[in-house]
């Protein structure tokens, strides 16, 4: 250690150079004040709150590497014939687009590796994405006044599917063909105005030939430009609410603890740009994405085995081989419900759902403060289980998009595996829901239990009379703070359905679903121990009779190999 | 240091307990690798003989018989089902490709036949090839031209690619890696086969496979499709390992387990470490 005294930095000669620079700046724009104000900008610490900023870092480097791809990318359909390094496709004919594919993955230099940077980084946005969004849900970090935040990270992922959905397109190879051509049937499914609609976007015949240039377009500008501006909102609105917080000592809905921007955030945030971009690299370097060569051109008669969607639209390909093969035909159309009740239904379910959330659970719980502090999953019992359930039938849709794979990888029938998805997409939530709530009660219970008997010692003590027991000793005050720090539960009250008056109130019945559903909500759900309930444990914990010696308040009890431990 | 021959460390040891069997075991690969050298090479029959034929039909009563029927007609259940199929007219190419890639004779009752270890020599498959051909005229094994694939042009390879684009992808994958198919049954993967037996799957259709005559695809595109398979079978894996050629299942896989779940691990790591600064403004307390 050099010194242990810091230097001010207009003392230092970085600062002294900088300076003039820097005034001339501050001089025309004005940047100072704004600057001192946000760059010592308070952020908590927890590593779940770094998971949103995966799925911004690999935006960066989708950008950063797209960028690189759009210089020799030709988004055309016109035919060529491809006369490339690639020898099994010499020869052959393909679209433009297909043949420049080809040519960034092996006659551009550093093309291939592109090329994996950026699908890597696409699958891993979206994925770092849902993560995000996870983590957000189950904390509860949605509630006021945060709603509208988290309407626009579902955008957000919507738009993130759609445009890594462009991006798989673009390469106009079978699989990416087939792909299209899923989605273009989802389209024409839309009852009435599905054809007109395919045409309006394919200006043809599927596939015509405008589509890839269309799919550009919209790959390379409009949304990527939509996203930016989504996510320039999203964070000027979480400096605008300030980050939410786990519950702890010192911590509290009107304060943040944590460090500054500058310089704390700015090296490790800085730093794990760098952590993201050298794992999409690896990746890129190792492991094989897309391998467009092996596909051959897209031609609408041909199709392969194992055709699946890039992992994030597993779901919606799922939900489709799972539906009967439905469809009528009547007032002279066809109406394919085998496509449009999974297809279209299995996304629009989801999405609202995700969407509309936030404000069922206000009109649930009739909650209108402010949340800064986050919500430990158990405590919210009913929406962690919900989650878990919504989960689990994300999965099994998702499964499902593979059941071919499955089937072949691990020997099994392909018709027995769709059953069983089939079922399982009603069941299997339910069955998760009800465990999953029943696990967050039992945990609130064990919380209960620690802040009142204390936690288990293991201390074994014999009294006179020849009982063994287990001593238990309070737990530290801080930990005793952190698990009480949440909300207490509201009084549960019948619906009034009739007013002072005794006429039958006009929201009668709104108030009886709500009551219903208020009841569904907190059902099982332990509150936190009282005031009275601490003193009195505290009293019972603090008397030692009966127990020869006093435990102090550093013991933290013995590890499993009898050595104490300290808090 | 001195190098000697270790003449006394052998005889010391002369009697130890394992020395029997190397010199066993010695003499077996000595007279192995001279078996190898001077045994005389399978005689080339190309036509079948009577003899083959007889021996053939000994082989076929004792092995086949039981489901295929005495006399290869088939054998029918009660409900009208396959319990064998009738083998009259599939030719020697079936024969070859079913016992020859350990099909035949199936291990248990199974949607499917596997491909297993094969449990007949090359000479018995050739008797029991030229008896089933003795009954009816069908698809003879393969000429050596038409399998021979290590000297096709890059247009008899990319034409093989068009011609498995448009008939084989959908089942056994673009790679060949194979695909599922219902009830259990599914297009088994190409890797490791053959150039003869691919030949011979596409003449016959064995099991869900449908027929690809002669007259629907020529020898000669044959051979095309078998050079594609093998071109691409034998290039490097451009771009790191691959999944196996299962397409965006792996994917995903990877990006889940390792990509999220390793990020993840490095998130707990940042977060976990604070900032240290012993630091002190000047003049404060030390």
């Amino acid at each position: 250690m050099a010194t242990d005294t810091y230097t001010d930095i207009q003392d230092t000669k970085v600062g002294q150079k900088a300076a003039g620079p820097v005034g001339w700046i501050d001089d025309r724009l004005g940047v100072a004040g704004m600057a001192r104000k946000n760059m010592r900008k308070i952020f908590p610490e927890h590593w779940s709150f770094m998971l949103g900023e995966i799925a911004l870092w690999s935006f960066v480097v989708l950008l950063i590497s797209g960028t690189f791809l759009t210089l020799w990318f030709q988004p055309s359909m016109g035919e060529t014939v491809y006369n490339g390094s690639y020898e099994p496709l010499k020869g052959i004919e393909m679209s433009q687009a297909y043949a420049s594919t080809l040519d960034i993955s092996f006659d551009i230099r550093g093309g291939l590796l592109m090329r994996q940077i950026h699908h890597w980084a696409a699958a891993l946005f979206v994925a770092a994405m849902i993560v995000h969004m996870l983590r957000v849900f189950f904390t509860g970090a949605y509630r006021k006044p945060r709603e509208v935040n988290w309407l626009i990270g579902v955008g957000l992922l919507i738009l993130g599917m759609v445009e890594g959905f462009a991006g798989y397109s673009l390469p106009d190879d079978l699989l990416s063909g087939t792909g299209l051509r899923f989605v273009d049937g989802l389209i024409r499914s839309i009852p009435l105005v599905g054809s007109y609609v395919e045409f309006f976007l394919f200006g043809d015949e599927f596939p015509g030939e405008l589509i890839i240039p269309r799919l550009y377009m919209a790959h390379i500008l409009l949304i990527p430009a939509l996203i930016l501006g989504l996510i320039a909102a999203h964070m000027l609105l979480l400096v605008y609410h300030k980050h939410t917080q786990w519950p702890g000592p010192g911590r509290t809905n009107d304060n943040v603890v944590g460090y500054p921007m500058l310089p704390v955030y700015a090296a490790k945030a800085g730093g794990f740009f760098f952590v993201v971009f050298g794992f999409t690299a690896l990746f890129a370097a190792i492991i094989q994405i897309n391998p467009v060569w092996a596909y051959g051109p897209y031609n609408p008669s041909e199709v392969t085995a194992g055709s699946q969607p890039d992992w994030y639209m597993g779901f919606s390909e799922g939900m489709v081989r799972l539906m009967p093969g439905w469809e009528s035909t009547f007032f002279d159309r066809t109406w394919s419900w085998n496509v449009a009740i999974p297809g279209l239904g299995g996304l629009g379910i989801l999405f609202t759902s995700l969407m509309l959330w936030p404000f069922i659970e206000r009109w649930i719980t009739q909650d209108n403060r402010e949340h800064h502090l986050l919500e430990r999953p158990r405590d919210a019992p009913t929406r962690t289980a919900l989650g878990v359930a919504g989960m689990t039938a994300y999965g099994v849709g998702w499964a499902a998009g593979g059941n071919d794979i499955i089937a072949i990888q691990f020997g099994l029938d392909i018709y027995t595996l769709t059953w069983i998805f089939r079922i399982g997409l009603f069941v299997f939530p339910v069955i998760a829901f009800l465990i999953t709530r029943r696990i967050c009660i039992g945990l609130q219970h064990r919380d209960h239990d620690s802040v009142l008997h204390g936690f288990e010692t293991g201390v074994i003590e014999r009294s006179p009379s020849g009982g063994y027991s287990e001593r238990h000793a309070p737990l530290p005050v801080a930990t005793q703070y952190t698990l009480t720090t949440r909300e207490r539960l509201p009084e549960l009250e019948a619906a009034e359905t009739v007013d002072a008056n005794g006429v039958a109130s006009p929201a009668g019945r709104k108030d009886k679903l709500r009551a219903r559903l208020r009841h569904f909500y907190y059902q099982g759900v332990l509150d936190k121990p009282t005031v009275e309930e601490v003193h009195h444990a505290e009293e019972h914990l603090g008397d030692f009779q009966g127990h020869p010696n006093q435990i102090g308040d550093e013991f933290g009890g013995v590890s499993d190999a009898g050595v104490p431990k300290s808090h | 240091m001195e190098l000697r021959f270790p003449v006394r460390t052998l005889s010391t040891r002369r009697r130890h307990p394992l020395a029997n069997v190397l010199v066993i075991l010695g003499a077996l690969a000595v007279a192995a690798v001279l078996y190898m050298a001077f045994a005389p090479k399978g005689a080339t029959a190309e036509t079948s003989s009577l003899d083959d034929i007889e021996a053939g039909r000994d082989l076929f009563v004792i092995g086949c018989a039981s489901c295929h029927g005495q006399n290869a007609e088939g054998i029918t259940t009660t409900s009208d089902g396959n319990y064998g199929p009738s083998l009259i007219g599939v030719g020697a190419a079936a024969v070859d490709f079913q016992v020859g890639t350990g099909r035949m004779p199936m291990a248990q009752s199974a949607p499917q036949a596997p491909r297993k270890s094969v449990e007949y020599t090359d000479e018995e498959i050739t008797q029991l090839a030229a008896y089933i051909a003795s009954l009816a005229p069908g698809p003879a094994i393969p000429e050596d031209e038409y399998l021979e694939y290590e000297s096709a042009s890059a247009e008899e390879i990319s034409l093989g690619g068009e011609f498995f684009r448009t008939n084989c992808t959908a089942c056994h994958n673009s790679v060949g890696a194979g695909g599922a198919l219902p009830d259990g049954r599914y297009a088994p993967t190409l890797e490791n086969v053959s150039a003869k037996h691919i030949f011979e799957a596409m003449q016959t259709g064995p099991q869900q496979m449908p027929v690809f005559s002669d007259d629907v695809i020529t020898p000669e595109d044959k051979r095309a499709v078998i050079s594609y398979i093998k071109a691409v079978q034998e290039q490097p894996n451009y771009g790191g390992f691959g999944g196996g050629g299962i397409g965006p299942v792996a994917d995903g896989v990877w990006v889940w387990l390792f990509g999220i779940g390793g990020l993840v691990g490095f998130a707990i790591w940042i977060s976990a470490h604070g900032t240290r600064s012993n630091k002190k403004p000047k003049g404060a307390e030390k």
